[in-house]
């Protein structure tokens, strides 16, 4: 039963990237902007839910709540500083400038704190419970259940609410949105506000499951998020879920058969035979508009 | 209703309307003609608010909206459905109707609104459900009016409603708009189909890169000679 064992694992560590690439693709889907320093605000997300636990004895699911808002804040604080007013210029000049916030992010928390790796407080025990003969730890299952259940309130929101409708609405056709009375200005700093505190939630899990954080963490979950929203389409909410999950299972299954070593490489591997075979991804499709 | 006083307009570096003038009255259908590239759309656009005029001032209601962001112009009644439809083809038609009524927090004057839609087009109700990039022309011709009208608009603004569509359809849509103004909505329709729009005008205005050449009853420029030569097939 060690099959259903890696599974679990491989898509609880996927559902991980996958909240990361949604932030990615719906940033994409409503400003065509692949915002690199998405995987940063992930990092700044494990950082506050570190301090939350460690430092102000929060709970874990109060410090990710704490680490989602804040990071929310943060992410809109970006998107106005930096982005809003390059909407108008080309996409290249926008792309550099979300590497620069990356950088300043990055060299910013090490400013304040050093490089230095930091341990994650153990505030929820992994035990080790047997389930049809695999052993799974609960940790893999807390994070399943949180990155799931977020999942679902995403669906929610963007499918049934007003403000998930006007986002859909302005990713399709700005002008067309501004004619019906959206404030567009409004509804991309929402995209940035909830991807942003799934970012947050990411890190607090990541955290926790993997117990090392240091400021450059970031950086390779973010590409291989970054590879998940490309992977099921970018611009594609289902598909980065499904993409994130897909590449978790692909990695657990490379190290599981004894390449550990090319784990990373496998994430890699696939962006370039996704960009050389199927470039619109699982769930993309060349849509053309009727006139 | 609405007075267009003296606008210059630039789409990028070009000038698209010249000390542009004029005015739409409470309860008519004034329709705009001209050429490709007159400035149609460049008015109407500026008129929702999607372009700011450079000079020269917009007064609706007596109220000055030039240069207003669009959502506050939406909010003060004037709905813009715009040349080529632009329905958000990844939602349903049900969807599009209701991002019309964005806005409104009238829910129970949503309801009624949304059922005088599917009173106006049954061919929406039947397909409410479906995605509408689905549907053909006439169907989002339809879809974008009727997502219009679901701002409760005091002022429509109509831009090439019949484009691309077939005679029979074009007729149809016609009819839909002359109702649309019996029921008390004043409308600004934008058209090449010059026959079509000053059979149904009060009055018209006659655009020519980025001037008013020509204006008066709809009836009188029908028999102008110049436009006869120019727009309705030299009849």
């Amino acid at each position: 039963m060690e099959w259903i064992q890696q599974l679990i694992n491989g898509i609880s560590i996927g559902s991980i990237y996958a909240l990361i690439a949604l932030g990615y693709t719906m940033v994409y889907g409503i400003i065509k902007l692949i915002n690199f320093a998405h995987g940063d605000v992930f990092m700044v997300g494990a950082f506050i839910g570190f301090y939350a636990i460690a430092k102000w004895e929060m709970n874990f699911f109060a410090a990710l709540l704490l680490a989602m808002m804040l990071c929310a804040v943060f992410g809109v604080i970006i998107e106005r500083v930096a982005y809003k007013r390059l909407r108008n210029s080309t996409r290249i000049a926008a792309l550099i400038t979300a590497i620069g916030v990356s950088l300043l992010i990055e060299y910013t928390v090490v400013f304040f704190r050093g490089a230095q790796l930091e341990s994650y407080p153990k505030t929820i025990e992994n035990k080790t419970i047997t389930i049809l003969g695999a052993q799974i730890g609960t940790h893999s299952i807390l994070i399943l259940s949180v990155s799931i259940g977020l999942m679902i309130l995403l669906q929610f929101i963007v499918q049934k609410t007003k403000i998930g409708k006007a986002m859909r609405a302005v990713s399709h056709d700005a002008d067309a949105a501004r004619l019906m009375g959206i404030n567009v200005d409004n509804t991309i700093s929402a995209t940035f506000a909830i991807g942003s505190s799934l970012a947050g939630a990411a890190g607090v899990i990541f955290g926790l499951y993997y117990t090392k954080i240091d400021p450059f963490m970031g950086v390779i979950p973010g590409l291989k998020a970054f590879i998940a929203a490309v992977l099921g389409g970018i611009g594609i909410i289902p598909g980065a879920m499904v993409g994130g999950m897909l590449l978790g299972v692909v990695e657990t299954v490379v190290s599981a058969l004894g390449f550990s070593l090319w784990r990373d490489a496998a994430a890699f591997i696939i962006l370039i035979l996704i960009l050389v075979f199927k470039p619109e991804g699982i769930f993309g499709k060349n849509a053309r508009e009727k006139v | 209703m609405l007075i267009v006083n003296d606008i210059d307009v630039y789409y990028g570096n070009i000038q698209a309307l010249k000390g542009l003038s004029l005015e739409v009255n409470e309860g008519e259908i004034v329709t705009l003609i001209g050429a490709n590239g007159a400035g149609k759309s460049t008015l109407l656009q500026t008129l929702s608010g999607l372009l700011k005029p450079k000079r020269g001032g917009i007064e609706y209601l007596g109220e000055s909206i030039a240069g207003k962001p669009a959502q506050s112009i939406v909010k003060a009644g004037i709905s813009h459905v715009p040349e080529g439809r632009r329905v958000f083809a990844n939602m349903s038609v049900e969807e599009n109707l209701d991002l019309g009524a964005y806005l409104r927090k009238d829910r129970d004057g949503i309801a009624k609104d949304l059922q005088h839609v599917y009173e106006l087009f049954p061919r929406l109700y039947e397909r409410r459900k479906q995605q509408s990039g689905t549907l053909s022309g006439g169907e989002q011709q339809m879809l974008a009016m009727g997502r219009a009208i679901m701002a409760k608009p005091k002022l429509l603004l109509l831009d090439e409603p019949s484009m691309g569509l077939a005679p029979l359809m074009v007729k149809n849509i016609f009819s839909i708009i002359e109702t649309i103004n019996q029921e008390g909505t004043t409308i600004l329709l934008v058209e090449q189909n010059a026959n079509m729009a000053l059979s149904i005008a009060n009055r018209a205005y006659v655009l020519e890169t980025g001037k008013i050449v020509l204006s008066g009853t709809a009836k009188a420029l029908q028999e102008s000679e110049e436009v006869k030569a120019a727009y309705l097939g030299g009849l």
